[in-house]
């Protein structure tokens, strides 16, 4: 094991490396370039054998990487905000095809207007396109979690992409141990998949079929994402039996006997760590859930976790118009029905990227307790 | 009668029982490219006649491996398909798209350039029916002057973009032309991009019985017709620079190829004239590349 001081993207690109895909398809753009940088680095290094590809946009980024991985190679690709846009049309054809691509995401809001900064709007909008999406909150879960990603996508036959927030995650440095080789190879058997685009195995895909083909391909789909919550769970368990380090699929901090637990993704969660330690010292019985994996959704937890909570806060750094915050969103819906379920705060905070430290949470937290809650998600800086 | 050769060896690569119009050229087109290329080969399909050709799942016109792609990304598909192959020593195989006009000249040619530009080692093959004909014959800007489609009804305003020319200024190995109504020319055209290695594109004109307003067994004359009166003439260029006309204008008016098809009859003579005296002013431009 080597330690060394790394920005989210190189430590993100050293997962990469320790995975070795064949072909890497890349298109430039701010906060996402170093992965791609790094990678090309490794390559001139001899230290990856990848097939790096200059591409001319995003879109043909990925549809490289459906076709390359559908060939029967590992493949990555690493993008974020308008780039994530633009694959759209792509991201649902990788999922249709049960593509296992790898790729990352540096959350950057979306124009227009132009920004860089942290937000989480981009990948959430991409949601329902068929792919299992990861939030990281460190760089070296960001190292890990590339890792896992393959081994999930892999088994389960699902794209996955993993995200990290833009300059918090992206661009500050920290500590990261990386993994010897071999760790990474006892941990990622090579990927053979037994279909593919292959002339001595005549094997199509994506002609057109009938209403009841299409409908059995939804389906399959469907328990493919089924499938992979558990899997998510076993890939964690295994790579925190190799390294020491685990994540699960949500995180609870401090929940016990908690009466207002903080529920939120990313690099929020850091912070959030703080404000609930904060007043944990102040006697306020605060918790914090941490939700790592956001498709599959893991709804059977979450009800478990919240169940006889008096209260939850849930901060988005995004926003859906007209629907308010993704996470909040997604947790009335999880929670609805549940008999002894929490009244229930969504907070947009730092949409944009705007500065949310400890003490606003702190101080969020405590109003919430106060307050009871409204319907939609209201707007807090 | 039209005397074509059959100069391919029927390895049944490219099956009977597809789903193109009866008479269809593009058809035509396909059985001698698969045949060409060989078992061999994967092919990447968009949205397109080609699509429906290929056929339904769990159908299929071909006994190769058959990728449908998204109608702007079969570029980018192909060459994701053959980077892969290399990868696992496979460099053998070949991998060809074949795309309509629509996913060549518009939607995809940013994916076609770009491959082009990395000199990707793929063959591309452009079913140029000069129009959206899948969609119900709209138009596309390989859709020549003043032709009727649906969303050209008073006929189109500007002229059909030179996607050959452009091709070959990405100075790739090989670029050509081709049509059904030369179909040694075509499957010569396939073997000789078959045996080179880096981009090859062939832009094949395939006159579309249903959107030009063809009878059903006309499409190689029309297709002869567009090369003799010069509207298409048939050459090839090698790494940008190298020239070679296999077949050119025979002088006959362009009137002979117009009055054939339904979407050239609305047409005042001085239209026909018009597109006559366009058609001759290009032959003098690009007669000149074949001098040096
Ligand atoms: C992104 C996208 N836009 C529109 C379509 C609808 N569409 C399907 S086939 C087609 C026409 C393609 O025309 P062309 O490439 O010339 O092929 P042809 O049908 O003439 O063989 C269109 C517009 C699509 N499939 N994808
Ligand atoms: S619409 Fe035209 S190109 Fe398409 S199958 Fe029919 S004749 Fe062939
Ligand atoms: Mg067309």
């Amino acid at each position: 094991m080597t330690r060394m001081l790394l920005n989210g993207n190189h430590a993100a690109a050293h997962g990469v490396r320790l995975a070795h895909p064949k072909v890497v398809p890349v298109y430039p753009i701010t906060p996402q370039t170093p992965i791609l940088e790094k990678i090309s680095e490794f390559q001139l290094q001899g230290l990856m054998d990848a097939d790096l590809m200059t591409m001319e946009s995003e879109h043909s980024a990925m549809a490289a990487c459906i076709t390359a991985s559908l060939t029967g190679v590992r493949v990555f690709t690493a993008t974020a905000s308008q780039g994530l846009m633009l694959m759209h049309e792509m991201l649902h054809y990788a999922s249709g095809a049960q593509a296992p691509i790898v790729m990352f995401n540096v959350n950057r809001t979306i124009g227009s207007p132009w920004g860089f900064w942290p937000d989480q709007t981009d990948s959430l909008s991409q949601r329902d396109t068929g792919w299992i999406q990861l939030y990281s909150e460190s760089a070296q879960e960001s190292l890990d979690t590339v890792l896992q990603a393959y081994r999930v996508a892999e088994k389960v036959l699902l794209p996955v992409m993993v995200m990290h927030e833009a300059f918090y995650v992206s661009h500050a440095l920290e500590v990261v141990d990386i993994p010897e080789q071999e760790i990474a190879d006892a941990y990622l058997p090579p990927f053979n998949p037994p279909h593919r685009l292959d002339p001595e195995i005549g094997e199509s895909w994506g002609n057109v079929v009938d209403q009841d083909m299409y409908y059995r391909h939804r389906e399959t789909l469907g328990k493919s994402m089924e499938a992979a919550l558990e899997t998510v769970v076993e890939a964690d368990r295994r790579w925190q039996e190799l390294t020491g380090r685990g994540y699960g699929i949500t995180e609870s901090y401090r929940c016990d006997g908690a009466e207002l637990i903080i529920v939120t993704m990313g690099s929020m969660v850091g912070t959030a760590r703080e404000a609930v330690d904060q007043l944990r010292n102040q006697g306020v019985p605060a918790g914090l859930l941490k939700i790592k994996l956001f498709r599959p959704f893991p709804l059977d937890q979450v009800r478990q976790i919240l169940a006889g909570v008096p209260k939850v806060m849930v901060l988005d750094r995004n926003f859906a118009p007209g629907t308010g915050g993704f996470l909040h969103h997604e947790l009335k819906s999880a929670l609805y029905g549940l008999a002894d379920g929490p009244a229930m705060h969504g907070y947009l905070a730092g949409v944009g990227g705007t500065n949310v430290s400890s003490d606003k949470i702190a101080g969020l937290a405590r109003e919430a307790m106060d307050q009871d809650p409204a319907a939609r998600s209201v707007w807090k800086g | 009668m039209i005397n074509v050769a059959l100069q391919i060896a029927e390895e049944k690569i490219f099956c009977s029982g597809h789903h193109a119009c009866p008479g269809c050229n593009e058809a035509l087109a396909f059985r001698y490219i698969m045949n060409t290329l060989g078992k061999d080969t994967i092919a990447v399909v968009p949205p397109s006649c080609g699509a429906i050709i290929s056929g339904p799942q769990p159908l299929s016109s071909m006994r190769i491996p058959v990728y449908q792609t998204t109608l702007e990304a079969s570029a980018a598909s192909a060459a994701g398909i053959k980077r892969a192959l290399k990868a696992q020593g496979k460099d053998h195989v070949q991998v060809v798209a074949i795309a309509g006009d629509g996913g060549t000249y518009d939607i995809g040619f940013q994916a076609l350039s770009s491959a082009a530009e990395r000199n990707e080692d793929i063959i591309y093959i452009c079913m140029d029916n000069e129009g959206y004909m899948n969609t119900g014959a709209q138009k596309s800007s390989s859709t020549p002057y003043l032709a009727y489609t649906t969303s050209t009804p008073g006929g189109k305003p500007t002229a059909k973009k030179n996607v050959a020319e452009i091709m070959a200024a990405h100075r790739i190995p090989y670029m050509a032309t081709a049509t059904t109504g030369y179909l040694d020319d075509l499957a010569n055209k396939v073997r000789k991009a078959k045996e080179i290695k880096g981009m090859r594109f062939i832009v094949i004109l395939v006159p579309c019985l249903d959107g030009w307003g063809v009878a059903d067994n006309e499409g190689a004359k029309v297709s002869r017709l567009a090369v003799q009166t010069g509207f298409f003439p048939l050459y090839e260029v090698e790494n940008g620079t190298k020239y070679t006309l296999n077949h050119g204008s025979e002088g006959i008016p362009v009137a002979a190829y117009i009055n054939r098809q339904k979407r050239f009859r609305h047409l005042a003579p001085e239209q026909v004239e018009s597109i006559q005296q366009r058609v001759d002013a290009d032959w003098e431009i690009f007669k000149t590349k074949f001098n040096s």
